[in-house]
Order: C-alpha cells, then structure tokens, then sequence
C-alpha cells in the first residue's frame, strides 16, 4: 500500500511545442472500458457513493479486457470528484457508509473525494498494485498520466479512474466562497463581481460572435447534434434518465446563466464513475478487445495574465495545442477521422474546433460548419460521444467513445467512416490535457 | 448591490488601502516595466519579488470595454435580487493587457457599448458603509 500517493510530476506533460514525436508512441495502448451507471444526484446509499461506483467502473474495466485484478500493477486516478459540490459543513457522515467501507483519515474519501488509498483498501483483489499516481481534475489529465507511466514501463497493466459525485443543492450556486458575505483568495477578483463557471467562455462567445459577425442561433445545431450522439450512449445520464431530444427551439428557449450563456450552454452535474484499462501493446494480444493505441499527448499551460484569458489568447492557445498533438503524434488535421474535443461548456467546442483546423476549419468558422452535416452518418462527425451535453457532466465520455469508436464498438453511435484517428482532451482551449487515438501503432 | 466585501491578504493590502482610499494602484516590476493585476507573490515574467512594488495608475484612469456577460444566475446568492446586470471586462488604457471585471453602473443590461471608454469609480460597499471597491462607468 503506498503511504503517499503523488501528482504526477509536471515534467511528464508535454506543454511545448518542437518537442517532436511521443518517444511512446504506439507504445500503450487502451483496451478495456467500464462505466457505473448514471444518477443526477447521489440517493444516500453506500452502494451507489461514488467511491462504490468507482470501484464497480475498476471491476467492469477489467472484465472488459478479460484480464484479472492480480495481473493489474498500476493505478492512475483523479481525486477530485466534483469541483461545485462540497459536502454541507457539520452534517454527520452516514454511519452505514462508514460502516460498509474500510475508512481513510478523512471521512468524507468515497463520498465527495477519492483516494487512492480509499481504492485500493476497499478492492481487496487488487493485490498487485505497485505503481499509483494522480493525474488530478479530470479524467483528460489520469490518461495523460497513465499513458506516461505505461510509456515509461513503470506499470503495463494499469487502471485508469474517474469518479463524480453530485450532492443535493445547487451546483457551485452559494456553495463555497460563495457563501459568504466575504469574499477572499484569488476569487475575490472574480467571483467577487458575481461571475459564474461558464463566465469567461460567455464572455469569448459574445467576443467571438462580434469579431466574426456570426451569431449565437448557428450554435444550435451542435447542441442538438450532441445530445442526438448523446442518447445513443446507453451508459449516458440522458440515455438512462431524460431521452428525449433537444430541438433547436428548446437551446433557444432555455433560460440565460450568463448571457450569451444559457442552461443548455452548461452541463448538467450527474454521479457517475470510469475507468479504463491501459496496457502495452504486447500485453494487449492477450486482452479481450482490440487494442486502441495512443499516439500522443499535450497539454496546454497558459499563463493568464490578468483576471482571464481573452479571446486572442484562448485562440492562440487552442491552436498551438493541436499543433503539438500533431507533432507529436507525426499526423495532421487531415487524418483524424472524428474529434471529442470537451464541450461542458458548449462553446468550448467551437474553440477546440478552431484550435484543431478540424476539417479545415478556420477561425470564425466554427459556427458556419455547424450549419453543415456533423452527425455519425456524415463525413466530418463532430463530437460523436455527444459530450457533456448529450450525456451529463463528466469530462470523460469523449475518451470512452474514442476508445469504443476506433474498436468499432461503439453502438448505434459508430460513425459512419472507418474510426482511425481521433483527438480527445479538456476541459479548457485555454488549458487542459489532450490524447491522440489510433487504430494502429503509427 | 450588495458586493461581498474584499478579504485582503498581505499581497493584496497595499492595494486594497489605496482602493479605500479611492486610488487605484497597480503591481509593478520595475525590472520587467510590467504591471500586474490581480498581484502575485513574483513577477511573471522574471520570476523575481525584488522588484515589485505598487505604483499608481496614470490619471485620469480609464479604460475600454474589451466584452461583457449579462449575468442572470449568478453564483453569489446576495446578488440575485439585482439580476439581470451587466459583467464587462475593461481594459485598462494603461496597460491594455490588465483587465479588470465591472458591472458599469448607470449602464442598462445587454445595452453595453463595447470599444467604449470608461473611467474608475469607487463605489461604497453596501455591505460595509465606508469601505470601497473599484468599478468602472461609461464616460459620455
Ligand atoms: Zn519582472
């Protein structure tokens, strides 16, 4: 058991450009896929707290691969299992959570945070873990990590995991520094004037769609096209809970946030775990499902220089990220068969897009090619998981559909070309974690 | 509005001082000639707290409205009796990389005029009679 389980070293990601091809390359690869189901908000039970769940994601990842938890040695993961969802100050841990699963020193691992110690404590039969790392936040930045550590050799069957809870009470609303009369930290430049989560990136739409001279109706059709791609994902929150479409009217009806931002601009907060299986390629020839190799990963760290990044600055970063996954990955814009760029915000999308030149898009473009067909069926699927948006807020759906498309397991949701290069990664245009896909080692 | 009141910490006092004192000052390393807002522990650029100190900002202090948000939701429970209101992010005329966050008062909201100049204003926290906070108004 590891006494102190680290954040990855910054060191492993690849934020520059001119570093040239990922020396691992082809060299790890993702197998298997498991997912816990869905719930908009966690009922109280030990059985459904997202430290249960997580495990259920570990355990259906495993037998996904067909490999056995003594043949697992690693384990990669986020801690953080919500960022706008704190348990209520003073309220009494559940007796039968604790009760049901062996405790950390902090009561609350398993149920609003996930250790690795809580993990490997409460799944017995993993008994062979030597290697465990956080890639914190998001599950973008656990695969970044993992396929480092897999690249490295320093684990070659690892678990990859992010879990999600969602508490009763509004999301982020009064929660927090929020919650205050005062206001302090770094937040008291921001939240202080009343800002919300999707803030800078409502701000950048209003800006994009004044220099471009497009407006925020063209931004339907991917929203819709989401939650389309969305309920054709059985293991989504909207598939298993609310499948009903959304209409065009319905994303131009929905209620303002922050304006030009509105509800349906916004992810919805669900309870939800995943885990993935990496390996090696060698190791993969003896796993149940075809082997979908990494090419390459990057991650973006901008320095903000004031209170948020501008327009320019969010463009500019967006851009030299995809020129690093292509560099890195020896391909260019015109290989990828699909993106699953993040999307919770929704405008988000348009910027990776941009970012990425996805099917020669350019900037302004963005909204434009949404007019165009961007479904499965059609040649340039965007998002083809739905995101965020089609299935609940997870940051992890477009990775799991990546791995399912390039295996061609992905359902009614398999794209219409052939799956053999896709991009995936988050959260921001302006800083996150990005993964290369492919069908074949390069 | 009923604004939740600034908390300043030791690398913020000096500026939250003169804001009271209905003064805006900014951050400055006077190695780079490189203003900072929000301030830092060091210099971005040189990484170095040597050389940073507070220097005042060229009056008259203005700046240009870069974009705005019409906030209807917002995450401050106090602040939903004034919704909808307008969050504009100004640039300073000075240093037109430091931005800083305004809901421009006396402007009607989603009626901003982007590219339009501003001037600073400190405005009585409602919450706290006699301490201020730096805002921004249109200048017609
Ligand atoms: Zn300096």
């Amino acid at each position: 058991m590891p006494t102190k389980v680290p954040n990855a070293p910054e060191s492993w990601y690849r934020t520059r450009e001119g570093l040239g091809i990922w020396p691992h390359r082809g060299k790890v690869a993702a197998v298997g896929v498991g997912l816990s189901p869905t719930a908009r908000r966690w009922d109280g039970r030990p059985e459904t707290s997202v430290g249960a769940w997580s495990i259920l994601a570990l355990r259906k990842a495993m037998e996904d691969a067909g490999v056995s938890p003594d043949q697992v040695d690693g384990l990669v993961m986020a801690q953080d299992t919500a960022t706008g969802s704190p348990w209520p100050p003073g309220k009494p841990v559940p007796e039968d959570f604790l009760t049901t699963f062996q405790p950390t020193d902090d009561p609350l691992d398993g149920l609003t945070r996930l250790s690795a110690e809580w993990i490997l404590q409460n799944t017995p039969e993993l008994t062979n873990v030597k290697f465990t790392m956080y890639g914190p936040g998001c599950m973008s930045n656990a695969i970044v990590v993992a396929a480092q550590a897999v690249g490295e050799g320093l684990t070659d069957t690892c678990l990859v995991l992010k879990g999600w809870h969602n508490l009763e009470g509004r999301y982020y609303v009064g929660q927090g520094a929020a919650a205050e009369d005062t206001i302090a930290g770094r937040a008291k430049w921001t939240t202080g004037w009343g800002t919300v989560a999707c803030y800078p990136t409502a701000m950048h739409f209003e800006a994009y769609c004044r220099k471009y001279g497009v407006t925020r109706d063209m931004h339907a059709p991917f929203v819709v096209n989401s939650r389309k791609n969305g309920l054709l994902f059985p293991e989504g929150f909207y598939a298993q809970h609310r499948p009903e479409p959304l209409t065009v009217e319905d994303y131009l009806s929905a209620r303002w946030i922050a304006k030009p931002a509105s509800l349906l601009d916004n992810d919805l907060p669900i309870c939800v775990s995943a885990a993935y299986l990496f390996t090696t390629p060698e190791r993969a020839r003896d796993m149940k499902q075809k082997p979908v190799y990494i090419l390459n990963h990057a991650s973006d760290r901008i320095k903000i220089r004031s209170v948020m990044p501008t327009l320019e600055e969010t463009e500019e970063c967006a851009a030299s990220n995809a020129r690093k996954l292509y560099e890195g990955a020896g391909i260019t814009a015109n290989d990828l068969s699909f993106e699953g760029m993040y999307d919770g915000f929704g405008q988000f999308h348009v910027f990776h897009l941009e970012g990425l030149g996805f099917r020669g898009v350019k900037r302004g473009d963005a909204l434009h090619f949404f007019q165009t067909d961007i479904s499965i069926e059609g040649w340039n699927p965007v998002s083809p998981s739905g995101g965020n948006i089609g299935s609940g807020r997870t940051r992890f759906w477009h990775h799991t559909d990546a791995i399912q498309q390039i295996q061609g397991r992905a359902g009614k949701r398999q794209i219409w070309r052939k799956a053999e290069v896709g991009v995936t990664g988050g959260p921001f245009p302006y800083g996150g974690n990005f993964t290369v896909w492919g069908a074949t080692p390069g | 509005m009923p604004k939740p009141i600034p908390v300043p910490d030791a690398l913020s006092k000096p500026f939250w001082d003169a804001v009271n004192q209905r003064r805006l000052v900014l951050q400055t390393c006077t190695a780079c000639n490189r203003h900072q807002y929000p301030p830092e522990p060091a210099c971005a650029q040189c990484h170095s707290a040597q050389h940073l100190e507070w220097q005042p900002a060229k009056e008259p202090v203005r700046g240009r409205i870069y974009g705005y948000c019409v906030m209807h939701d917002s995450r401050l429970i106090p602040l939903h009796e004034d919704q909808p209101f307008n969050i504009a992010v100004i640039k300073l005329e000075e240093d037109p990389e430091l931005l800083f966050l305004s809901h421009l008062p006396g402007t009607p909201p989603d009626q901003v005029p982007v590219g339009a100049t501003v001037e600073i204003y400190f405005e009585e926290l409602k919450l706290a009679p006699g301490r201020l906070i730096h805002e921004w108004r249109v200048v017609s």
